[in-house]
């Protein structure tokens, strides 16, 4: 599995080397403010952990990275130069793909279509030229099998597929498409105990290609378990940046769970 | 469902065991034209019993003709729709494309190519509008284009009223052009004392054409992604706003080629007409199988739908009834078609089971 993902993955790819640095972004979307002072790098071989509670602006981190929104505070770096997307394919052209938690496939299409669309194969460049579709159904089929995802019929529709597999078949595709940069947005939110596990995997063998990996996740255990540098959003702003080695799940736990405030709660409940 | 486990060479232990095959009626049912495809024998069979007027080749040929007049339009709404929006201006364009070209072409004596081309420029003006208003608002395309239809249909009457002094346009047939033009769109032969025409060609050509653009190339694949799931299509490049508002522009070009049509064919127009077309254009589209809310189904299908239409509206006429009745006929087509897409989208994206 891990060679399957290394053999795509860029070879001048080297572990710890920046791929995307984040001074002082923020983001406004109108009078509010989603977003303020981020700074994050995203190494090459290494998972940034982002967790944070609903609205505390996950989302809109990922929305600068993947290009659907540009930021208006502070700057990107995407290897080394100065950036702001426009579009998620100007994203897609510099490295950085996105899997999203829900919107990851089109679920009435085949698989094989999922697995090449907005990257088909075709005989020429003109409008109305043929995709290749027999090397692209071969090619989808091989792919998935390599990296142990098995679907019964290339040409089923992938919402047949389960949450993991649409998950995993989103992620091989990005990676076969030479993503340098794979943003996860909370891949296993929505799946059982071992789904996540094959979904976690991924996320490990992605890392060992070589490629940085941005895990967004609610769930600390997840995040602990792959994590190299965990950040933790709240209110839109960072209140906790720590690297494997300074943090401990318990911190990250009590972190997300609300850390203070929770404590403050407690006592407030007041049950013994 | 029957399904066929294939159980795994004996010589390759190492092939995953859990693949399957699926039955050739499962197959065959996740196809969305299956089910316009057995309503249309059926519907033909029916008329070849009752109606003895139904049976020869002419009249085949005659419902080929009818078929095509929405046939061509619906080609592109099918597109559209499986794209996931809605053009209610499809039908009234038709007039608006006719009228652009007549009136202005006798209004300033100038040939009638000129007002064709200053036409099909407007028609996609239109079409174009219509996207990028949709796109740029994200109001559903429904009421979009409702507005777009009642713009076009006011302005049908009003200017037609304004330049020709009635609600008819002129004679054109002796302004230069008329000929040239009237071969492309109107033109008609004969094949064995059948007359064919040829609208019905233009019909098949366009079906085939939206056939391989569909299933065959990139466009077809980014129409499909743009209509089953915008935001996951956005996500990996695909370029959906270009996307969709070149479907409404294909919709209005295929209308201007309607009106061309019935423009050269009768060379006076009525400005009110066209109105209620775009409902038969998209019962077409549904009755072949094309999901409402879009990402689901095929060319094929949207023309097995217009034949449908074509045979019924004639067959009632040929069986000698009340010509009244097709409207609650086409109704009930409709319904039933629905609940057979339904059906067969519940079959065909059912998980399965092994």
């Amino acid at each position: 599995m891990t060679d399957t993902l290394a053999e795509h993955a860029d070879s001048h790819l080297h572990k710890g080397e920046p791929l995307i640095e984040m001074d002082n972004v923020g983001k406004a979307y109108g009078a509010i403010r989603a977003l303020r002072g981020i700074n994050l790098r995203v190494n090459a071989g290494e998972v940034t952990c982002v967790l944070g509670d609903n609205g505390a602006g996950k989302s809109t981190l990922i929305k600068i990275m993947s290009g659907l929104h540009p930021h208006n505070e502070g700057s990107m770096k995407v290897d080394g130069k100065e950036l702001s997307f426009s579009s998620p394919r100007e994203a897609l052209e510099h490295g950085i793909a996105t899997v999203y938690q829900d919107l990851a496939v089109v679920s009435l299409m085949e698989v094989w279509r999922n697995f090449f669309l907005g990257s088909e194969m075709t005989a020429g460049n003109y409008p109305l030229a043929a995709m290749k579709i027999k090397q692209m159904r071969r090619i989808a089929d091989e792919e998935l099998r390599k990296m142990g995802i098995v679907v019964k019929d290339i040409n089923q529709p992938i919402g047949t597929l389960s949450g993991g597999q649409r998950q995993c078949v989103a992620i091989a595709r990005a990676v076969y498409f030479g993503a340098r940069v794979l943003i996860l947005d909370e891949p296993t939110a929505a799946l059982g105990v071992k789904q996540s596990g094959v979904v976690l995997k991924y996320v490990a063998a992605a890392r060992d290609a070589g490629l940085g990996v941005v895990f967004i996740t609610h769930n600390p255990h997840h995040a602990y378990m792959v994590g190299d540098h965990f950040v933790i959003l709240k209110l839109g702003a960072t209140a906790l940046d720590k690297k494997r080695s300074e943090v401990d799940l318990d911190e990250l736990t009590t972190q997300m769970a609300g850390g203070d405030e929770l404590a403050e709660l407690s006592h407030e409940l007041g049950r013994k | 469902m029957t399904q066929n486990v294939q159980a795994p060479p004996a010589t390759t232990p190492s092939e995953p065991t859990n693949r399957v095959t699926l039955g050739l009626s499962n197959r065959l049912l996740a196809r969305p034209e299956v089910g316009a495809l057995v309503a249309a024998i059926i519907i033909f069979i029916f008329f070849l019993v009752v109606a003895p007027a139904f049976r020869s080749a002419d009249s085949f040929f005659t419902i080929l003709y009818q078929s095509s007049t929405i046939g061509i339009v619906a080609v592109g709404v099918g597109m559209l729709m499986i794209g996931g929006e809605f053009d209610l201006s499809a039908g009234v364009i038709t007039t608006t494309a006719g009228l652009v070209n007549s009136m202005f072409c006798w209004y300033f004596g100038v040939n009638l190519w000129v007002g064709a081309i200053l036409s099909l420029a407007f028609c996609l003006f239109v079409g174009f509008i219509n996207g990028y208003l949709v796109m740029r608002t994200g109001i559903p395309s429904f009421l979009i284009t409702l507005g777009t239809f009642f713009v076009l249909q006011g302005a049908n009457l009003g200017v037609t009223k304004l330049v020709t002094g009635s609600v008819s346009s002129t004679d054109i047939s002796q302004i230069d052009g008329y000929d040239s033009l009237g071969k492309i769109f109107s033109s008609s032969f004969q094949i064995g004392g059948v007359t064919i025409w040829g609208t019905v060609i233009w019909w098949f050509i366009f079906v085939a054409l939206s056939a391989w653009i569909l299933q065959r190339t990139r466009i077809g694949n980014w129409i499909y992604a743009v209509g089953g799931g915008p935001d996951s299509a956005r996500a990996v490049g695909v370029p959906v706003v270009r996307t969709k508002i070149g479907l409404f522009m294909t919709v209005s070009f295929l209308g201007w080629f309607i009106g061309m049509h019935t423009l050269y064919r009768f060379n006076t127009l009525q400005a009110g007409n066209g109105v209620g077309n775009e409902f038969l254009y998209i019962i077409a589209a549904v009755v072949g199988g094309t999901l409402l809310t879009g990402g689901y189904g095929n060319a094929i299908g949207v023309a097995i739908g217009a034949f449908i239409f074509g045979m019924t509206s004639l067959g009632i006429v040929y069986a000698g009834w009340d010509p009244n009745w097709f409207k609650a006929f086409l109704g009930i087509m409709l319904l039933l078609a629905v609940l057979v897409n339904l059906y067969v989208k519940r079959m065909s994206t059912a998980r399965k089971v092994g």
